[in-house]
């Protein structure tokens, strides 16, 4: 009687393989299997029309040599840089100001959707709005800059390499800083409010309840900020491709690693060389990742 | 009394940079009823009297009905798939000890983390070998697998959905299916509602996919649409029809914005926060 009862269940149990079944056929046809493909292919000399042949580790080798590969990776850490001290400067003053217990901010909700917007509109969109705004000639910032007087001569922002990566930097921030604030502000709102009244009672002041209650409270959200910034900093290629788009004499100025990856795969056709340049990338990025945690939990030791 | 002061300056600082994230917008909004020469020529906040002849060349010269229809198209197949299927999938790691649970979950969770730009060129070349390429399959199907949705549903059907409310449909006889379609779905609505907005814009602004996917011109979404712009010789001449084009891929998405703003930040909110 017993047994049959136990059969049964895992029957039952087993039954959820069909519930998940239609996932996992979809996830390993077109997402486990294009990257072992593009591992396999990274080791081969294909360009998509010829019959693989294996190179061993020649790609890999010819990553090292390539010069533009890793100009465009400075490119990349340059606008990366602008981006993220922004982006998570803003995000995190903004928490600090919202989380204050003694001013008690309202309207976070308001302000909360409004620094997120421009997260969700397309990149293709945000890079021809600012493409059109930053125009030299024709564009508003630079009317209303020279209209108030705050320069005598229109500035060449897309003309310019270091104020062009500047320019995506900031861009980058804009469209991401809310994202870093909402995520942040849960985290603070996550905390128990107990721990803030006790230190508020014992009299300690505004930045010492920050610095020894919410700051280390918020470690662990602070670290997938920084990570899933990283991740996607290194990888940015929309913005700084269309931003370009149409103007050959600064497309070097902000080529970015994924915009090189790009082109060597679908304009060069080069797409074994275009697969170990994503996995150097990808492994670069781990390596940070894996940096970026210990130094977030190195100081935990004393 | 300086407490107050301080916290006015505070107020005035956050205006600011609210309205540094909607100036953009505002100036596009503005533009696009300008005339090219207009906006060429002078700064202006004040709405001009040119929207109809800008959406006139916009019109002439590029099939925008039809971009907003394949955009629209592509995006509710996505969400609709992703929603149904990702919340199959959370249900049954959720509710179904069978072996191996554990360890495909874990699994696909390992494997959520790894950067969608490896796969981008075996994706392509799979594309290729199945004659995929220039169709939407490739932009529609792979949805079914979200894993990054699958985990917050599976979290959220936990919490919200006690085991025991099972036990009474499974002693009547009802099949599993049957109890799903009309027990589970209906509990599990508004996480599913929060994760289908993210799919939804997720997909209308998928830009790098579709273009490298679609090469006819009749067959691309809004995005790689606004991204040909340039070589649209009346419309480069003309900013305002420029404007007009970007606005119209912006507005559904502010639209969909004021409805849902709780929704698509809990969302985020959530993802924050794990357990």
């Amino acid at each position: 009687m017993k047994n049959k009862k136990s059969r049964g269940i895992k029957n039952r149990d087993n039954l959820g393989w069909i519930f998940i079944a239609p996932f996992l056929v979809v996830f390993l046809t077109f997402s486990i299997y294009p990257v072992l493909r593009t591992l396999y292919l990274s080791f081969t000399d294909y360009t998509g029309f010829n019959q693989p042949t294996w190179t061993g580790l020649e790609n890999y080798a010819r990553v090292f040599k390539d010069k533009l590969f890793w100009e465009a990776f400075g490119n990349t850490l340059k606008i990366w840089g602008v981006n993220i001290v922004l982006q998570l400067g803003i995000a995190f003053l903004l928490t600090i100001v919202f989380s204050d217990i003694k001013y008690r901010m309202c309207g976070l909700s308001v302000f909360r959707a409004l620094f997120y917007l421009p997260n969700l509109i397309a990149a293709t969109s945000v890079a021809f709005l600012f493409k059109t705004l930053l125009d030299w000639k024709f564009g508003s910032v630079n009317q209303l800059l020279t209209g108030m007087g705050v320069v005598d001569a229109p500035i060449d922002w897309l003309g310019t390499p270091a104020l062009l990566r500047t320019v995506v930097g900031v861009i980058g921030a804009w469209m991401w800083f809310g994202n870093s604030f909402i995520m942040l502000m849960a985290g603070v709102q996550g905390i128990n409010g107990d721990y803030f009244e006790a230190a508020a009672i014992d009299g300690a002041g505004r930045w010492k309840i920050f610095g020894s209650i919410t700051l280390p409270l918020l470690r662990p959200i602070l670290l997938y900020v920084a990570i899933t910034s990283l991740i996607g900093g290194l990888q940015i290629f929309d913005i700084p491709y269309l931003i370009s788009l149409g103007q050959a004499k600064m497309t070097r100025s902000v080529n970015t690693a994924v915009m090189h990856l790009y082109n060597m795969a679908f304009k060069n056709r080069q797409i074994g060389y275009a697969g170990s340049l994503a996995f150097i990338l990808f492994f670069i990025i781990a390596i940070c990742s894996v940096i970026v945690y210990r130094l977030m939990y190195a100081k935990e030791v004393d | 009394m300086a407490h107050k002061i301080k916290k006015t300056i505070l107020y005035i600082l956050l205006v600011v940079l609210a309205g540094i994230c909607l100036l953009p917008f505002a100036l596009m909004i503005v533009n696009s009823t300008r005339s090219g020469n207009d906006i060429m020529t002078s700064f202006s906040l004040l709405p001009g009297s040119s929207l109809a002849s800008n959406w006139k060349i916009v019109t002439d010269n590029l099939n925008i009905a039809r971009g907003f229809g394949n955009s629209l198209f592509v995006a509710i197949c996505s969400t609709l798939l992703t929603a149904y299927f990702s919340a199959l999938t959370a249900y049954g790691f959720a509710f179904f000890k069978f072996k191996g649970n554990k360890i495909i979950f874990t699994a696909i969770l390992i494997f959520m983390m790894i950067p969608s730009q490896l796969g981008m060129l075996g994706f392509y070349d799979l594309m290729t070998k199945m004659r995929l390429i220039d169709s939407y399959i490739p932009l529609i199907v792979p949805s079914i697998a979200s894993p990054a949705t699958v985990f917050f549903l599976r979290q959220y059907v936990v919490s919200v959905m006690p085991k025991s409310l099972l036990e009474a449909p499974r002693i009547d006889g009802a099949s599993e299916f049957y109890i799903f379609h009309k027990i589970v779905i209906p509990l599990m609505a508004p996480g599913i509602a929060t994760m289908s907005i993210g799919a939804f814009i997720g997909s209308w602004n998928n830009y790098l996919m579709p273009l490298i996917l679609l090469n006819s011109s009749e067959k691309w979404t809004l995005p790689v649409m606004v991204a040909s712009l340039n070589s649209v010789k009346d419309i480069a001449s003309n900013v305002g029809a420029t404007y007009v084009t970007v606005a119209l891929s912006v507005v559904p998405i502010m639209i969909m914005f004021c409805f849902c703003s709780k929704y698509i930040i809990s969302g985020i909110s959530a993802g924050s926060v794990k357990e």
